[in-house]
């Protein structure tokens, strides 16, 4: 019998209640008293000088309160970088100006240049058709090799050139790596885009701003994956507004996928001008608006080197990546190149020697950060492509070079300075090869083959490093900030339990797996346990959702909560029960003391508490409520092994993906059936990056693939039934729980084992073509076949 | 959008005075028209809807010939039309999503002649015949390039009749974002001849390939075009495919149409 309760059981969502039936509180379902609405006027050229805003007809317009453009700016902070990164000279990236409102120039389509609050949205958009604006377009820098020439156009004119930082990883292997590069018996050489995404979070971004001037308190509603981490951003670096006058909240957040992330200006906007004109200020994204006001993702342009030994043993591994950052720098954008990428250059291989140059572009398109997986399946795809094609080169089958190259002893110290606590990559592989039914593939192929189809498989690995993060360790790589997290447990007098966390629900179902974790400490049912999110004045700290960190960081510290909460109860029992504290037992939700038949329960315990009558003032403090703080000594190491089989339609290109399977290491799994399904929405997100997904500017820097007529998300028949496995579990070795992260596993995994796939049905039909960009559109491939 | 005013006639006359209105204009199902006036991109005075007209409604067969109404919604068209003219009825039960077929009509699809809408692709192939308020346009005049029709302003298509077909097939190959058809061939064979209708690829809009007809209308066997090449000479490039790509697939899917109609 499977578990229902406590950890292991998969209980379902219970937020799923309120989403399904339309009870969830989004940022939009949020408006208030007196409330305005603010649209925002976008430039609708990728560079320019801005000579001049003209606003007075629009003030002069119906239900017009306040026009703001940059001016109005003049001496309030600008949108913070959470990341430093130091050149591979020693020097500081340079770290141009993010203005709330443009300023002089407009440097990408959709750069916000006017704010206007109205009465009514309507009012607020025939306004800004008012705004006379005389801007002078200049060259947009738009190809990154294009914008670090000599005389490019510069995208910040304060800089010397658009280049952010050339970084080198580790600098000190790189002669060590030229030269194995230069003796190797083999070298595969790969050069490969990592296409530009656009997360398209169901729910578009959504801002309200509301002031208080009686006691001068800000609160900021927002769409937001990590409300303290824009309380301290936007409240210390924009608008010097002290934490104790400044909410954040980030009520039912309808998707993140690392979007929802970063500070951006809208916030920063609604804030500002409620306190300016005293009344709440809305603003809500339409979708168009979020194609060029999100931060998008990848966009990497690589070129990577595997060198072999005669025996297929690789030797060192060397990658030139060109990054682009997008027009300004994003909250933690220039991290994510860097230290999210190189660090996971080994993958799950002994490589001895590893070196990685990235070179971060400014350019003039929207600003380019995080999503989900984040450098992590850049580094994945580089590995497991050049990998794969090495394979062919060598005529050797793609998994056997894979096993004989793997890591097995654990730990292990990377060359890229990052330890594996654990893994079992062996174990994995094998079950990728039981649950895929690889045997089976040949007779599969051939039925292909008899309708005319090509079939392929491919297969790749993935280790990523996530629980973000230990503070010190990333403080050392230039996170400006540590990246630990917080709970508060608190046990209320009848024994029910309200948990605040720092971690923020926006799909990932921690209102469920938070209580099971409690509930098997405790030995009380779930129904018992809350937990409390998204709403700084209501919980003590924390660094929000992203990483794959709630539960091995966010989780720990509830842990930790509720273990000082154990250690406190089991105090008050022994004086209830008379017995010294060392003999207390706590099981399924009872004290006894050991060898005795007296007992209390939890809720016995708890309002003893609170409502003492016989309590030991002296020696232990009435209440029970605990507040732990977590910073992990580590990061986890997620990994696994997935495949992916596909049937390529030779005369159109078409690609059907027809089975996937994913064979996963978590370590410990707290609910099987969520773990699950952050898989499948993982997979469905790599899928839709390898097959239809790609943000495409033409060289004038206006986005082509600005709407859902042009950008493919993966629908329902985009995707096959996934096959999924997480039981070759080895546990983190350093966080309570034993747990590694399951967030952004899938969309790391699945980009390579589909186009791998592709090559190999390809190869089938005669044609050897060494790489195909994603996403692999009909057209691509119909082109790589015959070309 | 911008504000506007809407009326909702019951009779086609009635629609056609409301339609003489200073920037009036028809409102079908909405499902091209409401999206550009979200974006601003039009910008009405009132907009006359179509839909509480019932004479413009339904299915009806009659002979050889199949009567649409032009408010019908691609549901009913996917529904209704499926024993006479089975190909005309998958091509519409393939447009879009059930919102969209419930709301869009063959009226609104004909009018707006959007370059990869599937439905003109079977009115160029079928030789159908548009009936407005006031003439009968054949389809071989109606279709006049992108978004372009023979309509006047204020002009109401009241019905389209398609004589049906002894064999027909639409091959549709989607833009893999809008679903649209990148190259969508109409195959409709008559006892007087083939004629094959291409959308989704043409800068100039729905368009009949001529050789392929001669070809089929000869023998009406995919082996028959095996010769036959389609230009690429103005065809669309985009970020979907290029000009070459889309002339290969119309002679795929022309072959794949006729394959499937036999
Ligand atoms: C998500 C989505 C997917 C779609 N996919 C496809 C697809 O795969 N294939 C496809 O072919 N189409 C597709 N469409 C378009 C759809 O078929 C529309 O229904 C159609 O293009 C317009 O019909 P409508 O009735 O909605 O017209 P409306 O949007 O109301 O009007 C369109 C134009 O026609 C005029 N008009 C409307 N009715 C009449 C009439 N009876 N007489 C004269 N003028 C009239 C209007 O004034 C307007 O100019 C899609 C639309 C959406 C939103």
């Amino acid at each position: 019998m499977p578990k229902d309760h406590g950890i292991g059981a998969s209980q379902k969502r219970r937020e799923d209640v309120r989403f399904l039936t339309g009870r969830g509180q989004y940022t939009d379902d949020i408006n208030l008293h007196g409330q305005t609405y603010v649209y925002f006027l976008r430039s609708d050229v990728a560079h320019g000088k801005i000579n001049s805003i003209d606003t007075s007809a629009a003030e002069a317009m119906e239900g017009v309160v306040r026009i703001f453009t940059g001016a109005d700016f003049e001496g309030i902070g600008g949108l913070p970088c959470g990341w430093q990164v130091t050149d591979r000279f020693g020097q500081p990236m340079q770290e141009p100006g993010h203005p709330v409102l443009a300023r002089g120039k407009v440097r990408h389509v959709g750069d916000p240049i006017a704010a206007i609050v109205a009465e009514t949205k309507e009012q607020a958009r025939d306004a800004a058709e008012a705004i006379v604006l005389d801007i002078e377009e200049l060259p947009a820098v738009v190809d990154m090799k294009a914008a670090l020439a000599e005389g490019a156009a510069k995208v910040h004119d304060e800089l010397s050139s658009n280049l952010c930082y050339d970084w080198g990883f580790v600098e000190d292997n790189k002669a060590a790596v030229d030269e194995a590069i230069k003796n190797a018996a083999h070298v595969t050489t790969l050069e490969l885009v990592n296409n530009r995404l656009i997360a398209n979070p169901m729910e578009p971004r959504v801002a309200v701003g509301d002031y208080n001037f009686a006691n001068d308190e800000s609160t900021l509603y927002t769409t937001s994956q990590n409300p303290h981490v824009i309380r301290l951003l936007m409240g210390a670096f924009v608008l010097g507004i002290p934490e104790h006058k400044l909410r954040v909240v980030a009520p039912d957040v309808g998707g993140g996928f690392g979007t929802k992330i970063f500070h951006y200006a809208e916030e920063a906007f609604v804030t500002f001008a409620a306190r300016q004109i005293k009344r709440p200020v809305k603003w809500t994204s339409t979708r168009s608006e979020a194609f060029m006001s999100d931060a998008h993702g990848r966009d990497h342009v690589t070129k990577i080197e595997l060198a072999l030994d005669a025996d297929n043993n690789f030797t060192a591994l060397r990658c030139e990546t060109y990054a682009n950052m997008g027009a300004y720098l994003s909250t933690f954008a220039p991290s994510v190149p860097t230290w999210l990428h190189g660090t996971l250059l080994a993958g799950n291989y002994r490589t001895p020697l590893i070196y990685t140059n990235v070179k971060a572009v400014f350019t003039n398109t929207v600003p380019v950060d995080a999503y989900r997986g984040a450098g992590r399946p850049e580094a994945t795809f580089q590995i497991e492509r050049v990998v794969d094609k090495a394979a062919r080169e060598l005529g050797v089958d793609p998994i056997q070079l894979r096993r004989q190259n793997f890591i097995t002893q654990f730990p292990y110290s990377t060359p890229v300075a990052v330890q594996y606590d654990t893994g079992d990559y062996v174990a994995t592989m094998d079950k990728l090869e039981e649950i895929m039914d690889m045997s089976g593939f040949a007779a599969r192929r051939k039925e292909s083959e008899a309708k005319g189809k090509w079939r392929g498989l491919g297969v790749n690995c993935y280790i990523e490093a996530c629980g973000i993060a230990p503070s010190n360790l990333v403080g050392q790589l230039g996170a400006r900030a540590g990246l630990y997290d917080a709970a508060t447990v608190r046990v209320n007098a009848t024994g029910s339990i309200s948990v605040m966390v720092g971690a923020h629900s926006h799909g990932q179902g921690h209102e469920t797996t938070f209580p099971q974790v409690i509930a098997e400490m405790i030995g009380i049912d779930e129904s018992q346990i809350d937990i409390v999110h998204g709403d700084s004045s209501k919980i003590p700290f924390g660094m929000g959702t992203y990483g794959s960190r709630s539960l091995a960081v966010c989780g720990s510290a509830m842990v930790r909560a509720t273990e000082k909460v154990i250690r406190k109860a089991k105090k008050i029992a022994a004086h209830l029960l008379e017995a010294s504290e060392a003999d207390i037992e706590l099981k399924n939700g009872k004290f006894s003391v050991a060898g005795t038949d007296k007992s209390v329960d939890w809720a016995g315990v708890t309002l003893a508490a609170y409502v003492p009558h016989n309590y030991p003032l002296e020696d232990i403090e009435p209440g029970l409520e605990e507040t732990a703080f977590y910073d992990p000594s580590n990061f986890t190491y997620p990994s696994g092994a997935y495949a992916c089989e596909v049937e390529v339609d030779p005369e159109t290109g078409k690609v059907q993906i027809l089975k996937f399977a994913a064979a996963d290491d978590f370590g410990n799994v707290v609910n099987p059936m969520i773990v699950e399904g952050q898989v499948h929405g993982g997979i469905a997100q790599g899928i839709g990056q390898a097959m239809l997904e790609a943000a495409i500017y033409d060289e004038n820097g206006q986005l082509q693939s600005a709407s859902y007529m042009d950008y493919a998300m993966p629908r329902a028949d985009d995707v096959p039934f996934y096959i999924v496995d997480h039981s070759c579990a080895t546990p983190c070795t350093h966080n309570p729980l034993g747990v590694k992260g399951c967030g952004e596993a899938g969309a790391i995994g699945s980009p390579p084992a589909v186009v791998n796939a592709v090559i190999d049905a390809l190869a089938s039909g005669g044609k050897n073509v060494g790489h195909i960009n994603m996403p692999l559109t009909p057209h691509r491939v119909w082109k790589a076949i015959n070309s | 959008m911008y504000a506007f005013d809407v009326t909702r006639p019951k009779t086609v006359a009635e629609a056609v005075e409301a339609l003489g209105a200073e920037e009036a204009q028809a409102l079908g199902g909405g499902q091209t028209l409401i999206p550009t006036l979200k974006q601003r991109l039009a910008s009405p005075s009132v907009l006359v809807s179509l839909a509480s007209i019932d004479e413009i409604k339904g299915v009806c067969a009659d002979g050889d010939t199949l009567t649409i109404g032009g408010g019908t919604t691609h549901a009913t068209v996917a529904q209704e039309a499926a024993a006479t003219y089975p190909a005309l009825a998958a091509l519409a039960a393939n447009i879009g999503d059930p919102a969209v077929r419930n709301r869009g009509t063959i009226g609104g699809s004909l009018a707006n002649n959007d370059p990869s809408a599937c439905y003109p692709s079977a009115a160029l192939a079928s030789n159908a015949t548009i009936v407005t308020n006031t003439r009968e346009i054949a389809a071989d005049d109606y279709f006049q390039g992108l978004f372009t029709t023979a309509l006047e302003p204020g002009e109401i298509i009241t019905g389209v009749k398609f004589p049906v077909p002894q064999a027909a097939n639409y091959q549709k190959f989607v833009q893999p974002a809008s679903r649209f058809s990148l190259v969508g061939v109409f195959v409709a064979k008559y006892a007087d001849g083939v004629r094959v209708a291409v959308t989704g690829a043409s800068e100039g809009g729905v368009f009949r390939w001529t050789e392929a007809e001669a070809a089929l209308s000869a023998d009406f066997s995919p082996a028959a075009l095996d010769g036959l090449t389609a230009s690429a000479d103005g065809l669309i490039n985009d970020l979907h495919g290029d000009a070459e790509y889309r002339a290969h697939l119309i002679k795929v899917m022309t072959k794949r149409a006729v394959a499937a109609a036999n």
